[in-house]
């Protein structure tokens, strides 16, 4: 059966005046039509470099430098501009975390909603209203006629982030990337939104990619979990039984250095050291340095993303596993 | 009552701050009049709280309650629009800047930006060394430097990288030099305001560790400001949950969590996403937060308050003492009705 | 060395180094200065000696026109002094005024600057105010008058004799608000920062912040500004001396020298002005070519965006 979306082996580079530097390195997942998958990582782990480059939206000095991008049977890495322009904001939608990185604030929303309906749909200015209207509906907007005409400044946080998710939806995408959309929300506002992602791609059949450092936010709303590290995924899985039983020392290390998770003690597991900048990323496995596991064959050997059958997931550790077993 | 005064004490403390500009800003017309407006936040409203030495006392709530400002207002860097603030007794509020030069070294601050805390055009050494040469005119060169290496070791960052800047060292490593500035002057009492929310995941949990492990050795008493409510838990001895620039819940971490009694207690703590746990339904609140600018009459909760009571358009809720030593401001919970 | 080390690595040399418009325009300017610095050891005449001129000289083409003599090449003024000795002086004056110009506009806009962003309140508006209506007179008009009542208190002859310090003083007041506008949005934007509070916290006192946290962060556009003051200052000069108010004949600046050679210039010697002219326009430009070159290279929105 073809995937939705399949990344195979993807490279993405950054051209510095001191050399290339390899951002994500050999990065593969699919996501099928209304699947769920969480992209954690810490600042820097290719996260966000690994959505923007599904939709070609890497700045400048970054490039693709290897790989295939498939989307509905199309490699998008090599569209040109025309085509690509096509599939965003069509088929595929972003959500930022800052809303008014989408939001231009000079424009209403009514006229930002059907400026995207009509790059995309041949509407009349009548079924475009009706749809946008439909749309703010579906996001829960309060008096959404009122809002069409209103500004952006006009609107609170949380209220922005709900017509970006209207926007996002506008055109029935099969596939939505939000990048961290809630981390610059309050709590009780992060909360509403979550709820709204997940009921509607739950309802709309919607497959969503969400980036985040939010493991507990990741573990709410998505059924597989992908966790970054340096520039290559090294777990790959089933959300509950990665977060239950993480395999890869980093995602476990992880977990455990959340406060208030399985350690009921003062002091929190924390990770010795932090993650290499892309420019001193060691050899072998790139996690160890900081890990507490680590054998002789670490240092010099990458390990591969390797699937366990048993385990039901893939993960990129020499250990195997072997981490099992073992007491943290 | 304690025969001792507690460390720090904050009575009925407000801050305003006017943000209407020049004169022409101000003036509007009225019934044809021309009159002077001015546009005022209401940022903290009549907040008392006192601080034990040893303890960490958190402040939590979302962004724009205040919590920033009050952690300044305690340190005078905003001074307070009406309120006082005792500190083991003595009023510091209204000391002048040479007479609060003593209670300078035993009150240092922690910031949230790690990147905005520093300076810099300054070495880490000169920024460390700075607070230690000025309050000690004394010391001499060669035992500040010792002091430096000293901190710096306590702090994890490795003090052969004294003589850099700080756009060499990462987030976590800052915010560690941070930590070790406040450190230098022995201080008693630190106040961090979201010291840990921009750093990353794995960084978090060995910053948090650094907290707890100096709060150890040196008898620390820490006022800790932050959103994160997990991290509240796991730190804080008391916790104060501020809306709108009130304290609506202050109570014992366990008895909070377990059972919060303010309705705003009770949506904020339903609404943090735990790990591995499919989301049980939070409790949705009506609206959204209304600005500083214009607070709502009577309870500032009451327009998204779930239990709300014609009572509580009308008057505001004072804190009242309830089961051991929890304080609240609700008229629901004092008429029995949550 | 450690700070040839860090310069060597450096984003700025980096930049440099691959901007050709930058290289050229810095060797352009170090050879103008040098040439006008060692102007009395490499010019051919002095200008300045009245006994070695020789008024049966005046007004002969450069060398390689008809009437030129190889003694003198780019000719001879009104005077007979050689126009390519007097040039190197005149420039060497220039580039002083401008330079002490502006190093008073920059002491007196910093001052300005610092203190008005970092106090606020009614201080600011005060000085910004003030600050307007300096700017709303024209820099020349300002210039003219002051220049105008020096002149008049001093007498002409101690006025030319003063004449450097004169206009130094005369710019230097005319365009401080420049600096002190700039030096005050950067205040406004560093006092926000957490490192001040910090240094509050500490109990520092406010001319300590100030002149130790926040005016090393304030460095970047204050360079920015300065080079293209600097290139104003030299315009205002030369302007100045052009009207009659600035350096006087016996010492002659790039802008006087425009004026000296105008009224020969429809008799045939255009070349008492037209030289001066390029060599003014020359080291304007670079200067200003070097001084958007840093400007972007400062930018952090520019680069890093």
């Amino acid at each position: 059966m073809q995937h939705l979306l399949q990344l195979e082996d993807v490279v993405i580079r950054f051209a510095l005046r001191f050399g290339d530097l390899t951002a994500v390195d050999g990065v593969s997942f699919a996501l099928d039509k209304g699947q769920r998958l969480g992209l954690v990582g810490e600042s820097g782990a290719g996260k966000s470099v690994t959505g923007f480059s599904i939709i070609n939206l890497i700045s400048k000095p970054g490039y693709i430098a290897s790989g295939r991008i498939l989307f509905e049977g199309r490699d998008l890495a090599h569209l040109d501009e025309e085509e690509m322009r096509d599939i965003r904001g069509n088929r595929i939608s972003m959500i930022f975390q800052d809303p008014m990185m989408t939001l231009n604030p000079v424009l209403t929303i009514g006229e930002q909603m059907v400026e995207t309906l009509l790059a995309h749909r041949k509407f009349t200015e009548d079924e475009c209203r009706d749809r946008a209207l439909e749309t703010l509906r579906k996001v829960h907007i309060p008096s959404p006629e009122k809002r069409l005409s209103q500004y952006p400044h006009e609107l609170s946080g949380g209220m922005r982030q709900r017509i970006v998710i209207a926007i996002a939806l506008l055109a029935d995408p099969a596939l939505i990337i939000a990048d961290e959309p809630s981390t610059a929300l309050d709590v009780t506002i992060q909360a509403e939104i979550l709820d709204l992602l997940l009921e509607l791609c739950e309802s709309e059949k919607t497959a969503l990619i969400l980036i985040t450092h939010d493991l507990a936010v990741v573990s709410q709303v998505t059924e597989t979990i992908a966790v970054m590290y340096a520039g290559k995924i090294v777990e790959l899985g089933s959300t509950e039984a990665v977060i239950h039983t993480p395999m890869h020392p980093y995602t476990r290390g992880l977990i455990n250095a959340l406060p208030g998770s399985v350690h009921s003690e003062r002091r929190l597991n924390q990770i010795p050291g932090m993650m290499p900048s892309l420019m001193t990323i060691p050899p072998g496995c790139s996690f160890h340095p900081r890990c507490e596991y680590r054998m002789e064959v670490c240092r010099h050997q990458v390990p591969d993303l390797r699937y366990y059958e048993s385990f039901g997931r893939e993960v990129a550790c020499h250990l195997g596993e072997g981490l099992f077993g073992r007491s943290s | 009552m304690n025969p001792t005064p507690p460390l720090l004490e904050v009575k009925n403390i407000t801050k305003h701050f006017d943000i209407s500009g020049g004169f022409l800003e101000k003036l509007s017309l009225e019934n044809m009049r021309p009159v002077l407006k001015k546009t005022v936040v209401h940022a903290l409203n009549d907040v008392s709280f006192s601080i034990i030495a040893g303890e960490t006392f958190s402040i939590v709530g979302e962004s724009g309650c205040g919590k920033s400002t009050l952690g300044r207002a305690v340190l005078g860097l905003y001074p307070p629009s009406s309120g006082q603030i005792y500190y083991y007794g003595t009023r510091i509020d209204v000391l002048n800047a040479r007479e609060m030069l003593p209670y300078r070294r035993k009150m240092q601050m922690v910031f949230q930006d790690p990147y905005a805390s520093l300076n810099p055009r300054m070495k880490v050494e000169q920024t460390l060394m700075e607070p230690v040469l000025f309050h000690n005119p004394a010391i001499t060169m060669l035992e500040a430097r010792d002091l430096v290496s000293e901190i710096m070791e306590q702090v994890g960052v490795d003090p052969l990288w004294a003589s850099r800047y700080p756009h060499e060292f990462s987030g976590g490593q800052r915010q560690r030099i941070s930590i070790a500035r406040a450190l230098m002057v022995e201080p008693e009492f630190i106040v961090a305001d979201e010291p840990i929310s921009a750093l990353d995941v794995s960084i978090q949990a060995q910053i948090l560790n650094l907290f707890m492990e100096a709060q150890e050795t040196r008898g620390l008493t820490y006022l800790f400001i932050t959103h994160d409510m997990s991290v509240v838990k796991h730190i804080s001895t008391r916790v104060a949950v501020m809306y709108l620039g009130t304290i609506c819940e202050l109570a014992r971490t366990e008895a909070l969590f377990t059972r919060p009694r303010h309705p705003y207690t009770q949506a904020l703590l339903s609404a943090i996403p735990v790990l591995g746990t499919k989301k049980a339904r939070h409790i949705k609140l009506k609206g959204e937060v209304p600005t500083p600018i214009d607070l709502p009459k009577g309870c500032v909760f009451h327009k998204r308050c779930p239990h709300v009571f014609a009572r509580c358009r009308e008057e505001v809720p004072l804190l009242a003492e309830y089961d051991s030593g929890r304080l609240l401001a609700c008229h629901g919970v004092e008429e029995g009705r949550i | 060395m450690d700070w040839w080390r860090r310069f060597r690595q450096s984003f700025l040399l980096y930049s440099f180094l691959r901007d050709s418009v930058a290289i050229a325009c810095s060797l352009i300017l170090i050879v103008l200065v040098l040439v006008s610095f060692l102007a009395p050891l490499i010019a051919p005449h002095n200008p300045y000696d009245s006994s070695s001129i020789d008024i049966l000289n005046a007004e002969m083409p450069p060398m390689w026109m008809d009437g030129g003599s190889p003694e003198f090449i780019l000719g001879t003024d009104s005077q007979g002094r050689d126009m390519l000795s007097t040039l190197l002086y005149g420039m060497r004056v220039s580039i002083i005024i401008g330079c002490l110009a502006v190093l008073m506009q920059a002491f007196i806009g910093v001052v300005i600057g610092l203190i008005s962003g970092y106090l606020g309140g009614r201080i600011d508006s005060f000085l910004m105010r003030m600050a307007d209506v300096q700017l709303s007179f024209s820099t020349m008009m300002v210039a003219i008058f002051l220049g105008a009542i020096f002149q008049e208190a001093f007498g002409v002859g101690l006025y030319e004799q003063f004449a450097v310090p004169m206009l130094v003083i005369i710019i230097g007041l005319a365009e401080w608000p420049q600096y002190a506008r700039t030096v005050r949005a950067s205040v406004l934007a560093e006092k926000k920062k957490e490192y001040v509070e910090a240094a509050r916290v500490i109990g520092l006192r406010a001319q300590r912040i100030m002149g130790r946290h926040i005016l090393p962060n304030t460095v970047s556009p204050v360079l920015v500004i300065s080079t293209v003051q600097v290139a104003n200052a030299i315009m205002s000069e030369a302007a100045l001396s052009f009207l009659g108010l600035g350096m006087p004949v016996t010492r002659p600046s790039l802008g006087s020298l425009i004026n000296s050679g105008f009224e020969y210039i429809f008799s045939g010697s255009w070349w008492i002005t037209l030289f001066p002219g390029i060599f003014l326009v020359l080291l304007i430009l670079v200067i200003n070519l070097l001084g958007d070159w840093l400007r972007d290279v400062l930018n952090p929105k520019l680069y890093k965006g």
